[in-house]
């Protein structure tokens, strides 16, 4: 033991070191892209155990939305009478359904990341990022499956001679689904951060997503706002989801109210919200075992 | 000269201890605010060492304490201490759980820990589709798990599952196939904590086996056990860690004998609560102690003295003939020798017995032992009551007893008094 070169040990090239905190926006890439086959297998994990031993499978990805429409066309539209843009209320619901619910999924399930995976983050390391990344394209899947169904209706109603109008905002889609996506990940990784230690939060979670589908577009039109309070106006507008939910229904059903200016503002929006989530998951990530 | 593949420099972590509530936060916006002012987090400074059994002063708890060590490639290092003692908040850090508080560590190559085999198990997946994931969870591409499926089955041999979820495992298939899995990792530095003590005997053989290879191609085993027999026979090197400081670092056997003498503090004398008398339906024991030849309790053997082992259980029914016997183990778990009780009277009467074994002088080398007391039947065999482990005893030798001029210590179990004859045969001239 004495005989040890401590002279080079100096001058050798350290393949990692570990130290109590790390720079604010050290990401670590290249660890999450050498682990980008956990990402899949994670996906594909939860995907196949959401459906084992139901009798109706992947079945249920289709019921959900559809009892959903059900409801909204049965309260929101038949008892609470409130406009749908002149749309067929099935098209209009379903399009706020399927774009709304791919949201909620992300922000429910990624806010949970570190409390509902203590055990296996506090026995084996891997970038933790992947997990909430992997909820993010595992219910992309889920919202796929949805949004064929959406197709489904969609047509139907385009043979029948209805009148909808889809347009080439339909290419903006991709970009939709990504500000989504990043916007629930981003406040996701701020509210599971923020959990870790102090649980209080979790107790809103549900309350305030559910608060927050009304505070955007889905079971009611932005042009309906328009003779309303300024008040209730301004909160949905400076919602980042507005014009997202908006833009989707415009897109397929060529009706609603988008303006370009709102869905830049909208992705700057994200784009820094994203960015406080993730730095904050990251300072956190490191020593959440010890408080979880 | 190997390289340096683990380098710590002081390293610490401090813990908080008790419940996170209402009053939590108020330490949090005082380090928050001392920060902000770019001071010292004042916490810092009041936590306490590591000390299990006192009561805490201070609600904050340094679990290791300026931890400096050096591994060099290739190296197998035991990690021995006492539970608390900081070795799994070591490999915590070393395998990225949790990090330090102060301090860093530096590690060179592929890190890969088996804290726990069988992370990430999912219940409802096949065997083979947990193989894929629990390998990825270690760090491993599809493709290397791809490759080495066929192996890993093989090496976990419950191959004809397969292919059905892993709920209807029996725990110990489980504990294979995590196993498994973790093996065939290819890390340059592997990491590992107690595996060992699951799965059955057949099982261990092959994961220590396994270990070895590991070893000898080269690469770089950390292993915590509580198992001195495996620590010794498997480590080139040990760490002792008390209290999160390292009372030693140096070649593992000297370091496994120095944690054995220094913290299993002998036990001499023991008596069971009536619920906790180790036996079944026959025979419970309820007592034991150690004695000299006056029958007054002993602390520690003095080896020229003679001692006697008493202990006190009670036959409950007619019908055996339960024979006392008591296993004599060395602190490295061999077998020194066992006493089986022979003078046979009245082993069949129901009631309270006393029985003792006198050890003659001369016969335990110096060294720490443990007494493992029984009562058994032997037509057909049964077990009716063992306590492995009753008590601890360290034989001392007083040196200046010896009678040459060695006066370093001898090694051996035994340590009888021989017979030596010797004579001069023929003198031969010196020229001078």
């Amino acid at each position: 033991m004495a005989v040890r070169s401590i002279q080079g040990a100096e001058n050798q090239e350290w393949s990692l070191v570990i130290k109590p905190k790390t720079n604010w926006l050290s990401l670590n890439l290249k660890d999450l892209w050498r682990y980008r086959d956990l990402l899949f297998l994670f996906v594909r994990r939860d995907f196949v155990a959401v459906y084992k031993q139901t009798i109706l499978g992947p079945a249920w990805f289709f019921i959900q939305p559809i009892l959903t429409t059900v409801m909204y066309m049965v309260v929101f539209g038949g008892i609470a009478k409130l406009s749908t843009d002149g749309m067929p209320q099935s098209l209009f619901y379903m399009s706020g359904v399927t774009a709304w619910s791919y949201f909620a999924d992300c922000i429910n399930k990624t806010s949970k990341t570190f409390t509902s995976n203590a055990a296996i983050f506090g026995k084996v390391y891997f970038p933790r990022l992947i997990m909430p990344l992997s909820i993010i394209v595992s219910n992309l899947i889920k919202f796929g499956i949805q949004f064929l169904l959406f197709m489904g209706f969609l047509v139907f109603f385009l043979v029948k001679g209805s009148d909808v109008n889809p347009n080439f905002y339909i290419f903006l889609m991709p970009v939709l689904i990504l500000m989504m996506a990043c916007l629930g990940l981003g406040l996701g990784l701020i509210i599971s951060s923020l959990t870790t230690k102090y649980r209080d939060l979790t107790h809103l979670v549900t309350f305030g997503v559910q608060l927050f589908m009304y505070a955007t577009p889905v079971v009611y039109p932005l042009s309906a706002l328009s003779d309303k309070n300024e008040l209730i106006q301004k909160i949905v507008m400076l919602n980042p989801l507005t014009p997202i939910v908006e833009a989707f229904r415009y897109s397929f059903l060529g009706a609603g109210t988008v303006s370009p200016i709102d869905l830049v503002i909208s992705g700057v929006t994200i784009l820094f919200i994203l960015i406080i989530g993730i730095i904050v998951f990251n300072r956190i990530e490191k020593n959440f075992m010890d408080t979880v | 000269m190997s390289e340096i593949v683990i380098k710590t420099e002081n390293l610490s972590k401090l813990y908080r201890l008790g419940v996170v509530g209402t009053g939590t936060i108020s330490h949090d916006l005082n380090r928050w605010w001392a920060r902000v002012r770019g001071k010292e987090d004042p916490f810092l400074k009041v936590g306490q060492e590591n000390v299990r059994d006192q009561a805490a002063q201070s609600d904050y708890v340094w679990s290791l304490r300026d931890i400096n060590f050096e591994v060099p490639e290739g190296e197998v290092m035991g990690i021995v201490g006492k539970n608390g003692a900081g070795k799994s908040t070591l490999l915590k850090i070393l395998s990225r759980i949790t990090s330090p508080t102060t301090g860093e560590i530096k590690i060179k190559g592929r890190i890969a820990s088996l804290l726990e085999v069988g992370t990430g198990f999912h219940p409802e997946l096949t065997g083979r589709e947990n193989i894929y994931l629990n390998g990825a969870i270690m760090g491993m591409t599809k493709a290397e798990v791809k490759r080495k499926m066929d192996e890993i089955v093989d090496f976990s041999g419950v191959s004809a599952y397969v292919d059905t979820p892993v709920k209807r495992y029996s725990s110990g298939m489980t504990v294979r196939l995590g196993f498994a899995v973790a093996a065939h990792l290819e890390p340059e530095i592997l990491i590992i904590d107690e595996v060992l003590a699951v799965g059955d005997a057949e099982f261990q053989k092959k994961c220590i086996g396994k270990m070895k290879d590991v070893a000898n191609q080269g690469r770089t085993v950390l292993f915590v056990s509580h198992n001195m027999t495996a620590v010794n026979s498997l480590c080139k090197s040990c760490m002792y860690l008390k209290n999160g400081r390292i009372v030693s670092i140096g070649e593992a056997s000297e370091i496994v004998n120095e944690y054995l003498s220094s913290e299993n503090a002998s036990m001499t004398e023991v008596t069971w609560s009536e619920k906790e008398r180790p036996g079944d339906d026959v025979v419970t024991i309820h007592s034991a102690r150690m004695i000299d030849s006056q029958y007054n309790n002993i602390d520690y053997v003095k080896m020229d003295e003679k001692f006697g082992i008493e202990y006190i259980y009670e036959v409950h029914k007619p019908g055996y003939k339960p024979n006392p016997n008591i296993h004599i183990n060395t602190s490295k778990g061999e077998l020194a020798f066992v006493g089986i009780e022979e003078s046979h009277s009245g082993l069949s009467e129901v009631g309270l017995h006393k029985t003792t074994m006198w050890v003659p002088e001369n016969l335990l080398n110096d060294g720490n032992y443990s007494v493992r007391l029984a009562v058994d039947s032997y037509n057909p065999f049964i077990v009716h009551a063992e306590a492995k482990d009753a008590m601890y005893f360290e034989v001392i030798e007083n040196m200046n007893k010896r009678n040459h001029d060695f006066k370093r210590k001898i090694g051996g179990v035994v340590r009888p008094e021989l017979q030596w004859e010797s004579n001069i045969i023929s003198y031969s001239n010196i020229v001078k």
